[in-house]
């Protein structure tokens, strides 16, 4: 059985070996071309004169292609058609490309892409929220406001208040393979574009759209990408249209790939933002009211920043039960990069909300912080208030079944969501976020406690399993010691903390929860594996291929992983919010299934047998007294003229949402996880270290535990990342200052936590998802989280106890030197 | 064009290229062996690194800041080539997958090298090794249980040992030779002598102190390339075309080491990771400012020499080296001069140094155990240095007897503090004479506010580290690397 063992990834002896090709690894035909952007040097300025026949004399260049020529002008955006390819009449952001350089070889393309000299009159720029709250600059007409009871009220009435803000910065996503496209032109115009995306379909949909071809001239393909992280979701778009158009101007391929620093000017990062809060509390820490107002700095286009909005949004209660609570959302419009998904996808923004206020509340009434949080944990699984009853067997009760047919529902909202946009180009792949009215889910049962968006809590374990942590963390002693330690320590402090994550599985924009597949058995008996999913180095092509073995009972290896390929397996969503195996899993399942279910019938047809009796083990087929090689079935079928070719398809059930009123079930389950960290500080010069993490982290049944552990650790660290060394900087032209490894810093390998214990929660996922696993990309980078909330507690250790420390986030040594400082006074 | 003679993978080449073409971009580009990776093309990410074998062992080192005529003579191996012809992995590599070290796979060609780099010398410090690597999606832990579960592994016995036997001392390679003579077995241009009187074509490489100083004196324009960690940036990031490329790498006089009572004198083309270890057991304190300087793939490549010639104002040698006063020998033809080091930055990347001089060696006092190294930057490895502060004090009767302080990222040029000196010398040795010092840090510094640091910050930071200073000479522990949990 090869589903939940611990396979190593696929790929890792082509890894180790060098062997692994990316895009850029590809051989290409003699006389590919090789492109770049010249890149604005201005925030928001009036192009007056663009004069490129200087970038035309540079040696090696064959084409130089500007605004002028192109018309209409492409567009990149992945939901709002703003993001010219090139600007046009005005630019918008430090690093807009300018126009495009097609050369003989990659350093003359970039050579010449620095050798035009624009001229650009200034405007006045917005960089920061504070600017573009003045200015009203925003995307949607006002802030997105959700509401649940009377939070206002419910803060005013409360034993205890307080009130804070605080800074969350951004992050780049640091993929080592940097964005690349390759074109390829074919014959009579068609296009075939090598991409390193997490999104073919939406690269398909763009060329295709930039060319004027239908999606079925254009082919994209995607064998594996060198790491993505959601920066591979939308800003790929423009290199792969870039290429395209050059191909077909030149007639020859065309490959872009952007230098690293080119990489951090031109694509967006994780979203910063200040998040303003108030919160009522009695004297345990039990909140009666939230408010939170995000101030999200969204860049100069729309991308992807609504639903990231929404999901901070989604994710402003994280464990938490809030009674009353009132979300105002701010998308704010800058002329920096436009910010685009990143992990967490929003969630990560929104949930660091309110573990800062149970920091701040637990600092209030002088109580553990863990110990507020879980006063505040919803309510768990099978509890009175906690939805559902386990049933004897630990298999939850059914939910209600679905009010309607999901692909009825489907089809009605996308001719809906063209309806109300009116237009033919809606973006149907992406994740912009389209308004549309819907159907609520039924109402909550009666007594079940629900999260801010109305969704009913069933599948809550966050405290058992944040107990169960606490326990083999030995949470209570350490921070007993620590404190001992603390106080006969001057100037090196330890802290240390306990954060739950509860995330929501699904995408936002429901007709994303599909996926399809398409499984081949050839005569021999091997087996040819495609699906929709994109391979970024999180182990999905192996988990996928683990659940095909598993159907057919055969062996990993005998399942041939291949690449993604929308010629195979059409309109594809984004390998994004943590769906991959979710969605491809069961996708491939559904075309094993039906391959199967054909090998097993003409097998129990010829051995007398039923169809359900017919067993696939460890590569052979077993009925009654006959025992055959999965090869002669394979065979067999083929002479039998049995179709051995099949699609699989999936679309996640149970989910209904209305994003402009904030209510319904987005989510088809959550993943939950918790992490203690432990740091030292040192109070002379910010400096500090993580000691310790043990992490608890919920996988449902793993598919794969090797792989999710992987995720976690993986997830921990640049969850850690985000939050301490990694800082993004803008001087006051709006250049990004930090814009190569050299001065923005990921975590390191001495980075990592010294001693670091991660282990599966490991039990069963209550709905029916593929061998009841959960989703695992994204939910363990918030247990970063607690690396944050321990730095607090040493930075409070330097006081008296009286002062909140506040600490800002990315807790670089300068941000800890000034908390403790305000500590000290 | 310049011919270049080197090993790869076992296989003798001989090139004709650029001179200053990466090794990366030829990998890449010219022999379409893609395993080594572009991450950042600056030295930072380690995905492009490579092991580089010559008489004193294998290196680590990142191909895409090594031009080729710095390979002269020595073997390279990629990733591609470090398992055995008949497929059998190296034990780094199986380790990698048994312990599920690679996730997207980009960097860990890099890592691979990294890990069978340190594997061949049988070094363990692993956040060391692998502090030049970064990795964006395991979090190194399992990457780290790897490179432990091969230490014990004995040596592949497919891989060449240390000697070489393939390198004639004279540099050629044996077997193909690419042209006659000593002079193209250094690669000189092809095609002219090179002499002195005739100007030196691109790709130089001088192999004797007198002929350095000849050619450089005639010709002040040229480029003089030592480790190239920061020349190759203006090649690979400023997209410069350098005018005259000498080469400093065979020159043995500027390798040296030469100890003398009291001081040790280092030629200027010694690495960093030469220096790290001869100063060990001299100097711990510097050499453990050292392990933070940069990642062993660039110590393994930068000089003291290039440190200090290039006048940054962040460079982590010489504030450490102006604080033990160290002497600069500068030398232009037949010319040399002595100078106090501090005396050498005039001003934001000015430095008293004339046409056609460069520099030879640094006599570094060794006798100083008082010396206090410390580096502040937002990252504990790979960092540039917001401050770096280094204190070297003595106090007798519990007065301060002597004080050198200097530091770097406080100024235009790594800079002493003499007013806070002044604030020190023959004060009680005690935190009330450090607080009352404290004022003199904003008469010695205006510090700029950037991307790594505000100047408020640097002003702080750096009085604090001499508070720091001050606990640490007494004993007390002031580093969060000693805490444990």
């Amino acid at each position: 059985m090869s589903l939940g063992r611990a396979l190593p990834h696929d790929a890792a002896p082509l890894h180790v070996t060098g062997a692994a090709r990316y895009v850029d690894d590809l051989p290409t035909p003699r006389g590919t071309l090789h492109l770049a952007f010249g890149l604005s040097p201005v925030a928001h300025g009036e192009i007056l004169t663009l004069d490129l026949d200087p970038v035309r004399r540079m040696p090696g260049v064959v084409r130089v292609i500007g605004p002028g020529d192109l018309d209409p002008m492409p567009d990149c955006s992945p939901s709002a058609h703003d993001e010219p390819l090139l600007a046009v009449g005005r630019v918008q952001y430090v690093g807009q490309p300018l126009f495009l350089v097609v050369a003989e070889s990659h350093r003359a393309a970039r050579r010449a892409a620095r050798a035009a000299r624009p001229e650009i009159r200034p405007l006045p720029a917005i960089l920061t929220v504070e600017e573009a709250l003045a200015a009203n600059a925003r995307f949607e007409a006002g802030p997105v406001v959700w509401e649940k009871g009377r939070a206002a009220e419910a803060i005013a009435t409360a034993p205890h208040r307080i009130e804070g803000t605080m800074e969350v910065g951004g992050q780049e996503h640091f993929y080592l393979e940097g964005q690349v496209a390759l074109a390829l032109p074919q014959e009579a115009g068609d296009m075939h574009v090598h991409s390193s995306t997490q999104h073919p379909t939406e690269i398909q949909h763009k060329v295709a759209h930039a060319l004027g071809l239908p999606m079925s001239a254009v082919r994209v393909e995607v064998r594996r990408m060198g790491g993505g992280f959601g920066g591979k979701e939308s800003q790929g778009n423009a290199l792969a249209i870039a290429c395209a158009l050059a191909a077909r101007a030149t007639g020859r391929p065309c490959k872009m790939r952007y230098d690293r620093d080119d990489d951090m000017a031109i694509t967006g990062k994780r979203h910063d933002l200040r998040i303003d809060y108030r919160a009522g509390f009695d004297d345990e820490g039990r909140l009666a009211g939230v408010e939170f107002r995000h101030l999200f700095r969204c860049g100069w286009s729309q991308d992807l920043s609504l639903p990231v909005a929404d999901r901070a949004m989604l994710h402003a209660d994280n464990a938490y039960h809030l009674p009353a609570v009132r979300i105002e959302s701010h998308r704010l419009r800058t002329h920096t990069q436009s910010a685009t998904a990143f992990r967490g996808f929003g969630g990560p923004q929104g949930m660091i909300g309110i573990e800062r206020v149970m920091d701040h509340v637990a600092h209030a009434v002088g109580r553990d912080p863990l110990a507020v949080r879980q006063a505040n944990f919803y309510a768990p699984m099978g509890q009175v208030g906690g939805g559902r009853a386990a049933d004897p067997a630990g298999r939850p009760g059914a939910l209600p079944p679905d009010p309607r047919d999901i692909s009825a529902r489907m089809k009605e909202e996308e001719t809906e969501a063209r309806a109300r946009l009116g237009a033919e180009e809606v973006d149907l792949t992406s994740r912009g976020a389209e308004a549309m009215e819907h159907d609520l889910p039924p109402p909550a049962p009666e007594g079940v406690q629900t999260t801010p968006y109305h969704m009913p809590v069933e599948d809550f374990i966050g405290d058992a399993l944040v107990a169960e942590l606490a326990e083999r963390a030995d949470y209570a002693r350490r921070r007993a010691e620590i404190g001992d330690w603390n106080r006969q320590s001057p100037i090196l402090k330890r802290g240390i903390a306990l954060t739950p994550v509860k995330f929501g599985i699904s995408f936002t924009l429901s007709w994303l929860n599909q996926a399809g597949a398409l499984v081949h058995i050839y005569q021999d008996g091997s087996v040819h594996l495609n699906h929709g999913g994109t391979e970024m180095g999180q182990g999905l092509f192996q988990k996928v291929a683990q659940v095909a073995a598993a159907e057919l009972g055969l062996p990993v290896e005998a399942v041939k992983i291949t690449p993604t390929d929308t010629g195979k397996v059409p309109n594809t969503s984004a390998t994004a919010a943590s769906s991959g195996s979710d969605l491809n899993g069961m996708a491939v399942r559904a075309a094993c299934v039906t391959l199967r279910d054909r090998l097993a019938e003409l097998v129990a047809e010829r051995h007398q047998a039923r169809a359900e009796e017919v067993r696939f083990e460890e590569g052979r087929v077993r009925v009654g007294g006959a025992d055959l090689s999965f090869a002669e079935v394979a065979a067999m079928a083929y002479q039998a003229r049995v179709p051995l070719s099949a699609t699989g398809y999936y679309r996640t059930p149970k989910i209904v949402w209305d994003r402009l009123k904030g209510r319904g079930r987005p989510f088809f389950y959550f993943a939950y996880g918790a992490a203690v960290s432990e740091v030292a500080i040192d109070s002379l010069t910010g400096e500090n270290r993580i000691l310790r993490a043990d992490i608890l982290h919920d996988t449902g049944t793993s598919l794969n535990p090797a792989l999710d552990l992987g995720q976690i650790e993986g997830g921990y660290v640049q969850g850690a990342g985000w939050l301490t060394t990694e800082e993004l900087v803008w001087d006051a032209e709006g250049r990004l200052r930090t814009h190569a490894p050299s001065t923005y810093k990921i975590p390191a390998c001495s980075d990592r936590p010294r001693i670091f214990n991660v282990a599966l929660w490991n039990r069963p996922n209550p709905e029916e998802t593929v061998g009841r696993s959960k989703a695992v990309g994204e939910p363990p980078f918030m247990l970063g989280i607690s690396v944050l909330m321990a730095l607090s507690e040493a930075v409070a250790a330097c006081g008296d106890g009286s002062i909140y420390p506040a600490l800002d986030a990315p807790a670089t040594p300068e941000r800890i030197l000034a908390a403790v400082r305000r500590q000290r006074g | 064009m310049t011919e270049i003679a080197f090993i790869l993978n076992g296989t003798p080449l001989s090139v004709a290229a650029e001179p200053t073409r990466t090794l990366l971009d030829f990998l890449r580009e010219d022999r379409g062996l893609t395993g080594t990776k572009e991450g950042c093309n600056e030295g930072d990410c380690g995905a492009c690194t490579v092991m580089v074998t010559d008489e004193t062992g294998p290196r680590a080192l990142n191909a895409c800041l090594l031009f080729l005529p710095q390979l002269q003579g020595k073997e390279v191996r990629t990733v591609e080539g470090l398992a055995a012809p008949d497929g059998r992995l190296h034990p780094v590599q199986q380790a990698l997958i048994d312990h599920h070290g690679s996730q997207c796979g980009f960097c860990t060609p890099g890592f691979v090298m990294s890990m069978a780099a340190a594997h061949a010398t049988g070094c363990r410090d692993h956040d060391d090794t692998l502090a030049g690597n970064l990795c964006r999606c395991t979090g190194y832990a399992p990457i780290v249980r790897a490179a432990r579960a091969a230490e014990e592994a004995p040596p592949p016995d497919w891989l060449p040992s240390f000697t070489l036997p393939q390198i004639s001392s004279g540099g050629t390679v044996s077997g193909e030779s690419p042209s006659p003579g000593g002079a193209a077995a250094n690669a000189r241009p092809a095609g002219g002598p090179g002499g002195a009187d005739s100007p030196p074509a691109a790709g130089c490489r001088p192999t004797s102190l007198e002929e350095l100083a000849r050619l450089y004196e005639a010709h002040p324009e040229a480029t003089l390339i030592a480790g190239a960690t920061d020349v190759g940036l203006w090649v690979t990031k400023d997209l410069r075309d350098l005018s005259m490329p000498l080469f400093l790498g065979a020159i043995p006089e500027l390798r040296r080491i030469e100890e003398a009572a009291g001081s040790l004198r280092v030629g200027a083309m010694v690495t960093i990771s030469d220096l790290r270890a001869a100063l060990a057991p001299r100097l711990p304190g510097l050499a453990d400012l050292l392990r933070r300087f940069a990642s062993v793939q660039i110590r393994n490549a930068a000089t003291l020499g290039g440190n200090i010639a290039n006048g940054s104002p962040i460079g982590d040698t010489p504030p450490a080296l102006i604080a033990l006063g160290a002497t600069l020998h500068l030398r232009r033809g037949e010319t040399r001069r002595d100078l106090p080091l501090e005396e050498f930055f005039l001003d934001y990347r000015k430095q008293d140094r004339r046409p056609g001089e460069f520099v030879e060696a640094v006599t570094i006092p060794t006798e100083a155990p008082g010396l206090r190294c410390y580096k502040l930057s937002k990252r504990f490895d790979q960092d540039i240095s917001a401050v770096c502060g280094c204190f070297n004090i003595s106090v007798e009767a519990g007065r301060v007897a002597a004080a050198r302080l200097a530091f770097g990222g406080m100024a235009g040029i790594p800079k002493r503090a003499a007013a806070v000196e002044a604030a020190l010398l023959g004060r009680p040795w005690t935190l009330a004479t450090i607080e009352a010092a404290r004022p003199a840090f904003a008469e010695d510094f205006t510090p700029l506010s950037d991307m790594r640091a505000s100047a408020g910050y640097r002003l702080e930071a750096a009085a604090a580290l001499l508070v720091r200073a001050f606990h640490d000479l007494q004993g007390h522990p002031v580093s969060v690397l000693e805490v444990e949990a």
